[in-house]
Order: C-alpha cells, then structure tokens, then sequence
C-alpha cells in the first residue's frame, strides 16, 4: 500500500470517530441547552399564570389545555405540599402534524386564596428524530468533505513532499554493482532524505569498494598464480622428460602434473570470468552461430565418439548475433561440452538452432539440476566422475549477463535442456 | 641458432632454458630490463622469448628499441597476462607470437620452431625427417614420396610431434595443441588414445622410419625408428 493511501486510511478512521464522537457530545448538549431553554419558558409561563389567577379566578376554572398551553386542576393540601416541579417529555396529538408530536409537560402545584391547585404547563418540543437525521447528515456532509479535502491535499502537497523520495528510490533500485559509479542523487533542503541519501550512500560506497577489492583480489591472484604454476609445468614436464625414472614414479608425476593442470584450468576461468564482469571485452562483431556450433562439434567430434555420444545439430534458421567471437565460441563450448561429458553411454546431444535462440539437450545420468544453483560458481552435480572447473555454466551465464542474453535450464523427456534467447539482428 | 631468453622468474627461466638447450639452440638469458636492453642492442639473436613485465621496464618498450635499431628478430611474448591489448600491442611492434603463462615445453617448443622456420624457409614450408615430407603448405604427409592421406587433426598431431622430436608431449599438452582450449575438461584425455591408435596405423602401413612411443600413461614421444 502506498504511503498515501496508508496515510489517508489512518486519517480517515481518526476523523471517522473523531467526528462521531463531536457530534455525540454536540447532540446532547445542543438537546441539554433546548431543554434548559424551555423549561425557563415553562417557568416564566409558571409565573405569569399564577400571578393572573391571583387577579383572575376564571383562570382557576381551565381544567383542559384546549385551545392554550395550561391545564388547572383542584387537588389536596398534602398532595400540593408534596409536590415539587416536574419536567416531563411525553407526547401529545397536535392538529396542524395530525400526529402525535413531542412536547414538555412542566407539572407544579400552586395556592390560590386558601386552596390547591396543580398546573400543567406545555411547550411544543424539538422533534428527537428530526434533530438527529438533520445532525446526521451534517456530520456526514462535514465527513465527507473533511476526507475529500485530505485526499486532495494529500495528493498534492504529499506528492509534492514525496517526490524528492520517489525519485531517489527509483535510482536505488536501478543501481548495479559494478555498474557505473555514480551514487543515487537527491535534491531536496528536507533533513529526513538529505540524511536517508547520505544513509545509503555511505552504504553503496562501501559495497562498492568491497566489490571493486574483491574484484581486484580473484584477478591479481590468479595472475600471481600463473607464474608458479608455469615453473611447476614446465619443470615436471621436463623431469618426465629426462627419463630413468621408476615407471609407478612417473605414474605418480603425470597425475601431479594433471593437478597442476586443472589448477591451471581453475585458474584461467576465473580469470575469464573476472575479464567478463569487468566488462575487458569490448569487441562486438556479427557472428555466425551456426558456423561456431559446427566448428564446435567438429572439435568436440573425437572427444563425443570416445564418450560414445551422438550429437546432432538441428538448424532451421541462420543465427546471427553481435558479440566477441571468442565470448561466442566460450558460450556453445562449455554447453555443448558439458552436455558430452555430462552424458550417458550411447546417449545424444542434440543441438537446436532457432532464428533467435540456441538449445542444447542432452540424455544424462542424474535426475533434474536445481535450476536456481546450477549457474552458481562451482556448482557440481552429482555426477562424481567430473573433473570440470565448477565455472563453466558460471561463465555462460555471465556471458549472458553481460550481454543481455537469456540463459535457462530445464528438465524435459528425461533430458536437461539449456536454452539461450539471444537479441538476434 | 641463438636464443635469448627474457625472464624474470628464474626457476621458469632455468626450465626453459634446459628445454631449448635440448633442441640445441645457444641460450642467452636476461633476467631484467637493463640487461635485456644491452643483450638486444649489443647482440643479433634467431629468436626472442620475452616477458613483458619486468624489473625495470616493460617488455614491450623492448620491442620498440628492437623496432627503433631495424633489427627484426623474430619474437615470442610470453606472458602471464592473457590480455587482448597487449596481445594486440605487441604483435603490433613486431612480436611473431604471444604464449600465455603456464604453458607446455613442448608448446613453446613448436612456437619457436615454427617461427623460426617462417623466417628461415620463406615459400618452402615442410619438415623433413628420414623418409618423412611433411608439407605445412599444402598440409600433406609424404612418406618416401607416396602421399599418405590425413584428416585435419591427425596432421595437426603429426605436426606437433615433429616439432617435438624426441621430446615427451604430455596428453593435455597435445589436445590443447590439437583440439584447442574446447577439450579442457575431457576426463584424463583418454580418447587421444584412439587419435595416437589412427597415426600409428597410419605410419606403420606406409613403412614410416618414424614412431609415436608412450611415455608412462602421461603422454608420448615421436622417435625415430
């Protein structure tokens, strides 16, 4: 939910009860003042009818409201002396509603020359439901344009508020590790986001001096490791070489040497994927994948027909797309390899070229890859036989990246299919 | 024919030296960029295997001397930087050829060999050994006159093992040679096996005077018979 609609829903439940509550209390002190109103007029009227039955016994004589708003009646000395002033609301027929209608009856007893009366005095009332339907729909006129108010104040001085933020959020979210340096800008004099950008700026500065180290640190290695492990080549190669060694010796040297060598493999990949991520490949040139994946198989051919793996190149378009050749060539070999040598005895490979996509599949002997982790740096399968560096995929995927390509992997028919989408011209 | 070695490193150094020695080239050897200078001003040599970082200077500054004092020595880069720039760089100053570190002694063996011959028999390519022609030209293997039909990587075997005589060529050395960085994880290399199993049978129908000999399950040797 955004901010703005959080904001107004908190303020709009506030204003709710708020409003409620006003008009509750309003209702019964408006009622409690008609009251207090009223009976003043009772009691003045009280007053004035007395004093006139003083003067005017015909007065005493009116035992009926009729046409005037008092009644007269007789009553017992101890009745009238136990008597106090009554205020009461009841309702009474009035002829112009033809209803019965509200009114305030104040009953009080009074002496005329040595005998009792009791007097009802009426005043026509405020109508209870009237007052309330009229207050209500005030209250929800007043409601109504209380919210409607905030929404377009809300919508115009939060968007106005808010904008700087949105803005900042906005480069945030599109800022890449190693991606260009420039850190996510934000202009406003308001303390909260000056402090928020310099908050997360402070932060990218920091992981961009971690990445750039880290960067540094797998590229300076592997080429410090280069030098040691070309003496360490080189010198058992010729120590081999010289002979009169004993032949389980030598046996022991050559699988030393096969070490060297896949540290050397190990090495040279990180290298290369260092390379990619730093982005050293410049070079954009058309290129022909049909003629790379044939040059591939025909590569590969000795190595498939060992394996005992058939590989068949399905082309229904021709495949053309920008990028450095040798990034291309990297992409078909490690797939193509990976689907011999990952591949079962008698098992295929079949290699689909699409106008716009290539597809490798292959037969194999492990049941479906975690498509999450399989193009992770040195995500090995279960297949223990492998001898592979772990970065192969890490490297295609990479490629991919760099280039926007699409890399994917799935599981179908028994066969792990790898699809790559290319922005073909 | 003498080579000079550029090189800081010197256990490298040493071993590149005893590899060449073996070919019967005359080793000179420098093992920083003052030294290097004076060898390269003062001396003429066949071949320069040079590093291009170095104490004192950068290797590529020596090709520029070489190409200021109109000498045209044939140049092998070796670097541990496998670059493109410097790649480009120095095959832009005259270099012949640029091998990335580590690399076989059997590799640089070829690539100095290879250079070499480009200089010396400009037009007539081949390698001839006892009753063996091989064309680099025409990529065509005569033995005692008669064409003997290769395929691509059976020539490119007999090619690499010629410019290795005698010497031990590791498996991985020869698929990387043969087959290219493609093969990199192919299991221990047991199918080139198979590719030695065609050439020998190839050869020995022919009466070749030559042979693929294995050396310990960790590579082979071409000698003669």
């Amino acid at each position: 939910m955004k901010l703005l609609n959080k904001s107004l829903q908190y303020l709009s439940i506030s204003i709710f009860l708020i409003v409620t509550i006003w008009s509750i209390i309003f209702y019964v002190n408006m009622l409690d003042e008609i009251h207090d109103s009223i009976d003043d007029g009772l009691e003045n009227y009280k007053l004035l009818i007395i004093q006139k039955a003083n003067d005017d016994s015909s007065v005493l004589k009116k035992n009926y409201f009729d046409e005037s708003n008092y009644a007269i009646r007789e009553i017992g000395e101890p009745i009238a002396l136990a008597m106090k002033d009554r205020y009461v609301d009841t309702l009474m027929y009035m002829q112009d509603e033809d209803d019965l209608e509200p009114v305030r009856i104040l009953t009080t007893a009074f002496e005329n020359h040595g005998h009792f009366y009791e007097l009802k005095i009426i005043n026509s009332m405020v109508e209870e439901d009237d007052l309330i339907e009229d207050l209500f729909w005030s209250v929800f006129w007043l409601y109504f344009i209380l919210v409607a108010s905030i929404i377009i104040i809300n919508n115009i001085v939060l968007r106005k508020l808010w904008k700087p933020f949105y803005n900042f959020l906005s480069q945030v979210t599109s800022f890449r590790l190693g991606r260009g340096k420039e850190l996510p800008e934000i202009t406003t004099n308001i303390k909260e986001f000056n402090s928020l950008k310099n908050a997360v700026n402070t932060l990218l500065q920091h992981s961009l001096e971690t990445y750039e180290q880290q960067k540094q640190f797998i590229e300076n290695a592997s080429h410090e490791l280069q030098t040691p492990l070309a003496v360490a080549t080189s010198k058992l190669e010729l120590l081999l070489e010289k002979g009169g060694i004993e032949d389980s010796a030598a046996e022991s040297l050559g699988q030393i040497l096969a070490i060297i060598e896949r540290l050397v493999r190990l090495n040279k990949s990180l290298l290369l994927l260092t390379k990619i991520e730093n982005k050293q490949f410049f070079d954009k040139q058309s290129i022909s994948l049909n003629r790379i994946v044939q040059q591939t198989v025909q590569d590969l051919d000795e190595f498939a027909d060992f394996k005992e793996v058939k590989i068949i190149v399905n082309e229904t378009s021709d495949l053309n797309v920008q990028m450095d050749a040798s990034l291309a060539n990297i992409i078909v070999a490690n797939l193509i390899k990976n689907a011999i040598f990952h591949n079962v005895t008698n098992g295929v490979v079949t290699v689909d070229i699409s106008a716009n996509a290539i597809e490798i599949s292959n037969t194999g002997k492990v049941e479906e890859l975690d498509a999450n982790k399989i193009f992770s740096r040195f995500y090995k399968s279960l297949d223990k036989e492998s001898m592979g560096t772990g970065l192969g995929l890490a490297i295609v995927k990479a490629i991919c990246s760099m280039y926007g390509f699409d890399v994917t992997y799935r599981f179908e028919n028994n066969k792990h299919c790898f699809n790559v989408r290319f922005n073909a011209q | 024919m003498k080579i000079l070695i550029v090189e800081d490193e010197k256990e490298l150094l040493e071993a590149i030296s005893a590899s060449l020695i073996k070919e019967h080239f005359i080793i000179e050897t420098a093992a920083d960029y003052p030294t290097a200078l004076e060898k390269i001003i003062v001396y003429d040599y066949d071949c320069i295997l040079l590093d291009i970082m170095l104490p004192g200077g950068s290797g590529l500054h020596l090709l520029e001397q070489l190409k200021d004092s109109g000498k045209s020595e044939n140049v092998i880069i070796i670097s541990a930087k496998d670059s493109l720039d410097d790649k480009l760089a120095g095959l832009e100053l005259g270099a012949d050829d640029y091998l990335t570190k580590p690399f076989h002694i059997a590799e640089l063996n070829a690539r100095v060999k290879a250079v070499l011959r480009r200089k010396k028999l400009a037009g007539k390519n081949t390698i001839e050994t006892t009753n063996i022609v091989l064309d680099l030209q025409e990529r065509q293997l005569f033995v005692s006159g008669e064409l003997v039909v290769l395929n691509r990587k059976e020539f490119d075997v007999l090619n690499y093992f010629l410019l290795n005589m005698n010497r031990l060529i590791t498996k991985s050395s020869l698929a990387e040679h043969v087959w290219g960085d493609n093969i990199d994880q192919a299991d221990n290399f047991d199918f080139i096996y198979y590719q030695i199993k065609n050439l020998r049978k190839k050869l020995h129908a022919v009466h070749a005077a030559i042979e693929v000999e294995s050396v310990y399950g960790v590579g082979y040797k071409m000698v003669e018979k």
